[in-house]
């Protein structure tokens, strides 16, 4: 028997490579090509006057200049919005290079090509642009309220509204359910700018040849098919003389599906001009103002309940700052609007949200996307209804989950995709006996004693979510196993250092009843396969794996009838083990799979004994029929494609120890403790890596992160110096357990857990020190600083 | 984030480096461990015309004894000095620091007296020899000079040291008998500068009393501030020194253990009174008076109980 593969944890294959320097990231590829570099509007709201190039065209090693107006009409247009939505009334995306207005810090006004960086680096120094700043718009509240505009023709700033309502089963809205309850709170929140930020920035890298008229692209990028066919259209460019090709990805979460960037499309552009090869890499500082930030919103919460804490009316106003520009559409707000509801039956539940545009670095996904602010806000509420009531935490919640039987289960919202938001399984009350369990909870008061008479102050915190996972539309998968039997896996997606590898070849190896060894897998390189949609929203393991199990069957299907005819058997008397295709219960009757792909590719031409086989005089079957049947294809492959009704809804529940310390104010998280349902699991060492990883970047955006802008639109902290990304000294040792409720949805039982991790860390941080401090914690992330100020306002 | 065009010098010894300096004048820059240097250089906030590279000049890779102190040459890295016995034995106050100093990989490239020489107010060691009243040694073709900490920090990144000189070394003071050092700070991560940070020399006389007490606070105004609060604590009472009331529980500042620890918080008030921190986007300036003040009084304590272990040790 082979091992069982599906399910285990199986340590990853591209470890090696990338941990010992081996990867290959985009600034890795192009040496001795032409490198660009951008200048950069350096006011938050300007107009360009004019723009003097003459002292940088003396630099030696120079090769050209662009501004707007060197740009062809197609290349110089605004850059697609990429998901429109009918209440996004006033989307507004930048041009590639600024025309005549600026509205960030980081725009890109002059695009340099010199022979090297430190070249165009320097005549960039030299490019003199004349602006004409104003004031800038800053921050969600006061662009609603300013006369000053982002954009000339939005008024009040507002790019999109969105009301959503769901009304109680008697049939009341939210607010009346709200009014007639027991008891209502009100109040608000803040939750502010953080980012993606991987640690490699975006980057792009063209290739032009001339004499074929083709164009490769190597980008870093979350979506290679998308990339090859908006440069195409931009470029007027067949779709099939371009081929895009995701190499190594240094991170990616989110901000990377974003595209296409300006320099995905300048650079290409200028390469083909040039017919030269262009690179351009981003430097860090260029990432923190001119690629994308998100999370920042200030919601208002209105909350009505019983004396059991359950929730009969809630009602969330929204307003989202969408910085200046929403190529990625409404994503992430009606993300938050859409999961606030949670693992909770809510009695009735309103949520509204405007997206505003301020003069500040435009806002997209970041892993999360929308959920680790819905997760506050509704975990907030919990906890103030618990405090408001005298109940404990975990029981208010209790009283509000959705029940085991109650699945599927249909929040009556409109999700992400367009499509009803339904719960396909879970099982909410199991996940926080199992947390209670694993973090204590019960008897955490006794820990609080004894720490207290040491002079030390606990807390204990805990977060629940649900996540949609598995965003369609589709994916797929392409199998072949060659005459060597080796099996060759392919999907358009791209990998950013998810183990795609690993998971990916050990679903092939698990369906094709192969060695792991003899897998290999191919994403993101459009050469392989040009069909997908991108790697984002946890969506990787679901759409494409399930694509490439469904793909595997195929292969796996027309190997036994190959099989059969040449063992002489019934199809449904064989099994693949170990590679070899054998009658079940019938030692030494079988054939190996590469002799199996030999058979499926009948030859004229032999190169080597194996394919000698599978030549005309070798003996075929049946003289009477074509070589190949009707209906059958040559080669020992399979495509297939996944793509589901709906999303497959994840969920987790979150809890953490938090030692705040009575002098300095410093917030230590002592215990961190995860439970976590992706359905079935590939291979739970990686589900846990993603798990860590998001947490990591959840204690970031709790107690390190902030993208600090000031008044003019300045970002104050555009460094690693001085934005807080945790190390490892301050990630605390993360405790898992998993539950398992496989989907119903998709043929492997699985769901998505990329972002998992990251959701409710803000809303378990809050929860925890607010539980140590005794002070109400309503924005984060939190500082000591700003802990030393709650204390001292609260005497 | 490339460094403007500049002229690379890699002197092979110290006269030759020297030489290459004078003739840079105020366009020469030296060029050691590079942590800080090289950042600013990429973007593109120093612009020196000549880059004068001493990682070749071995002779200055050094860590010696001195009667009276410890003498760290300019090509000292941090990580060699923070390693040594004989500079830990002589100045503890060392190897405190410099465990303080960012990370080790860092520490492996960045070196004491280039940290000396940035002068930045937020940096451990311009704090270190401050407080010992150390001193920085200064050449030039035919002259060498020596430049005493209180008049080396002239203001944030701003040392004595002219153009066209080379610092050559540093000297930090040993520790004398029946004293002690701590070092103390809060960062927003490990590793960062600190928000806050305090370091503290006590003396005490054979019956255990304090017979001079000082504190240096980093992060706290435009050079590093030496405060004397021998005044505070001078002839108070030994008993209570080390023990309960060391251990940084203690004390709000008020929490008294009788007048001797009313004493210490007194210190650390005067400590805190004296700094001038601003506010940023890591901390307000009233969180950062109030973490010296806190700082102030754990190392101080935490000083005079090392300076009462090594009174008992001696006895």
């Amino acid at each position: 028997m082979t091992t069982r593969l599906f399910g285990e944890p199986v340590p990853r294959r591209e470890d090696p490579r990338l941990l010992t320097g081996r990867g290959r990231y985009l600034d890795d590829l192009g040496a001795g090509a032409l490198e660009a570099a951008f200048v950069r509007s350096p006011h938050a709201r300007a107009r360009i006057l004019d723009i003097d190039v003459s002292a940088a065209i003396e630099v030696e090693g120079l090769v050209a200049i662009y501004t707007w107006e060197d740009l062809p009409e197609e290349v110089g247009a605004p850059l697609p919005l990429l998901i429109p939505h009918p209440a996004l009334t006033r989307g507004r995306t930048a041009r590639p290079l600024a025309r005549d207005v600026v509205r960030h810090v980081g725009e890109p006004v002059v695009m340099v090509v010199a022979r090297d960086r430190y070249l165009a680096e320097d005549a960039c120094a030299l490019i003199r642009v004349d602006y004409e700043p104003a004031e800038a718009v800053v921050g969600v509240e006061e662009a609603t309220r300013s006369a000053r505009l982002v954009h000339d023709d939005v008024p009040g700033n507002v790019g999109a509204h969105l009301v959503q309502e769901v009304p109680s089963a008697a049939g009341l809205g939210a607010r009346e359910a709200i009014d007639a309850a027991p008891h209502t709170l009100s109040f608000r929140l803040d939750i502010e700018r953080s980012a993606s930020m991987p640690l490699e920035g975006r980057g792009v890298y063209a290739r032009w040849d001339a004499d074929d008229r083709s164009l490769r692209i190597y980008s870093s990028t979350q979506t290679s098919t998308s990339v090859r066919m908006a440069v195409a259209a931009r470029l007027g460019l067949p779709l099939t003389k371009v081929e895009v090709i995701a190499p190594d990805v240094g991170g990616g979460f989110g901000v990377k599906i974003v595209h296409p960037w300006p320099e995905e499309v300048l650079v290409p552009w200028a390469a083909m001009l040039l017919g030269r090869e262009v690179k351009w890499t981003e430097d860090r500082r260029e990432h923190f103002v001119s690629s994308a930030h998100e999370r920042a919103q200030v919601q208002h919460v209105r909350v009505g309940f019983d004396d059991a804490g359950r929730v009969l009316g809630l009602d969330v106003t929204i307003l989202h700052d969408h910085g200046a520009y929403t190529p990625y559409g409404i994503i992430v707000p009606i993300i938050t609007a859409t999961q606030l509801p949670g693992p909770y039956r809510l009695g009735a539940y309103r949520v509204e949200f405007s997206s505003v545009y301020t003069n500040t670095v435009q806002v997209t996904p970041y892993r999360g996307a929308g959920r680790p602010q819905a997760a506050f806000c509704m975990e907030r509420t919990m906890d103030r209804i618990a405090a408001h009531l005298g109940l404990d935490r975990t029981a208010v919640r209790e009283a509000n989950f959705i029940q085991p039987d109650e699945f599927p289960y249909d929040q009556g919202l409109t999700f992400q995709d367009g499509r009803p938001l339904i719960y396909d399984s879970g099982d909410y009350p199991e996940s926080l006996r199992m947390l209670k369990e694993l973090i204590g909870w019960d008897s955490f008061g006794e820990l609080r004693a004894r720490a207290a008479a040491e002079g030390r102050r606990l807390g204990i915190g805990l977060g629940c979510y649900v996540e949609g996972t598995g965003v369609g539309p589709y994916e797929g998968g392409h199998v072949q196993i060659t005459s060597d039997g080796r099996v060759h896996v392919s999907t358009g997606l791209t990998s950013q250092g998810q183990g795609h590898e690993t998971a990916f070849a050990q679903i092939a190896a698990a369906e094709l009843g192969v060695p792991l060894e003899r897998v290999s897998v191919v994403t993101g390189d459009t050469r392989r396969f040009g069909y997908a949609v991108g790697t984002f929203a946890s969506r990787a393991a679901v759409m494409s794996g399930n694509a490439i199990a469904l793909a595997c069957r195929r292969v796996r299907e027309k190997a036994l009838r190959i099989a059969a005819d040449a063992l002489e058997a019934d199809p449904g008397d064989l099994e693949i083990v170990d590679g070899e295709v054998r009658v079940a219960g019938t030692p030494g009757v079988a054939v190996p799979l590469a002799t199996v792909a030999v058979l499926a590719n009948p030859l004229r031409y032999a190169f080597d004994a194996e394919t000698a086989r599978a030549t005309q005089f070798a003996g075929t079957p049946s003289p009477d029929r074509p070589p190949v049947a009707e209906g059958e294809e040559p080669g020992l492959e399979g495509r297939d494609y996944y793509s589901p009704i709906r999303s497959t809804f994840a969920s987790g529940m979150h809890a953490a120890i938090v030692e705040t310390d009575p002098l300095t104010a410093e917030i230590r998280v002592l215990r961190y403790a995860v439970v976590h349902d992706c359905g079935n699991l590939v291979n739970p060492m990686i589900v846990e890596g993603q798990i860590h990883g998001g947490v990591a970047q959840g204690v970031g955006g709790a107690l390190y992160e902030r993208m600090v802008y000031d008044e003019h639109g300045q970002l104050l902290n555009a460094s690693f110096m001085d934005f807080l990304m945790p190390y490892v000294t301050e990630v605390p040792r993360i405790e898992t357990a998993h539950l398992r409720t496989p989907s119903p949805l998709n043929p492997l039982g699985i769901k998505g857990a990329g972002e998992a991790g990251v959701i409710p860390v803000s809303a378990v941080i809050a929860s925890a020190v607010e539980d140590a401090e005794g002070i109400r914690i309503d924005r984060m992330p939190i500082s000591p600083s700003e802990l030393f100020d709650l204390r001292r306002a609260a005497g | 984030m490339k460094p403007p065009p500049f002229e690379y010098h890699a002197p092979r010894s110290v006269a030759e480096a020297m030489e290459v300096l004078a003739a840079a004048g105020p366009e020469g820059k030296v060029l050691a461990g590079g942590q800080s240097l090289i950042p600013l250089l990429n973007m593109r906030l120093v612009a020196p015309g000549h880059l004068v590279d001493v990682n070749r000049l071995t002779e200055l890779d050094t860590v010696e004894a001195e009667p009276g102190g410890v003498r760290v040459g300019a090509l000292a890295r941090h990580a060699r000095v923070e390693r040594s016995a004989g500079a830990a034995a002589a100045q503890p106050l060392l190897r405190q620091a410099l465990r303080l100093v960012a990370h080790p990989v860092i520490r492996n490239r960045g070196t004491v007296v280039g940290s000396l020489v940035h002068a930045d107010p937020a940096a451990e060691l311009p704090a270190v020899l401050a407080l010992l009243g150390g001193s920085v040694r200064l050449a030039r073709p035919g002259a060498v000079r020596d430049v005493p900490a209180a008049g080396f920090f002239t203001g944030p990144l701003e040392s004595a040291a002219e153009p066209g000189e080379l610092a050559v070394s540093a000297f930090f003071p040993a520790l004398g008998p029946r004293c002690g050092t701590a070092f103390h700070e809060v960062a927003r991560r490990h590793g960062d500068y600190a928000l806050a940070g305090v370091a503290a020399l006590v003396s005490l006389d054979d019956g255990l009393r304090v017979t001079a007490a000082r504190a240096v606070c980093v992060s706290a105004g435009p050079v590093p501030v030496v405060v004397d609060v021998t005044g505070h604590v001078a002839g108070t009472s030994p008993a209570v020194v080390s023990g309960a009331a060391v251990s940084g529980a203690a004390g709000t500042g008020t929490s008294g253990a009788g007048a001797f620890a009313d004493g210490w918080a007194a210190a650390a008030r005067a400590v805190a009174g004296r700094v001038e921190p601003e506010d940023d986007i890591h901390a307000s300036a009233a969180y950062r008076r109030h973490l010296t003040c806190v700082l102030a009084e754990r190392a101080l304590r935490e000083a005079a109980a090392s300076a009462a272990d090594d009174v008992g040790t001696r006895r």
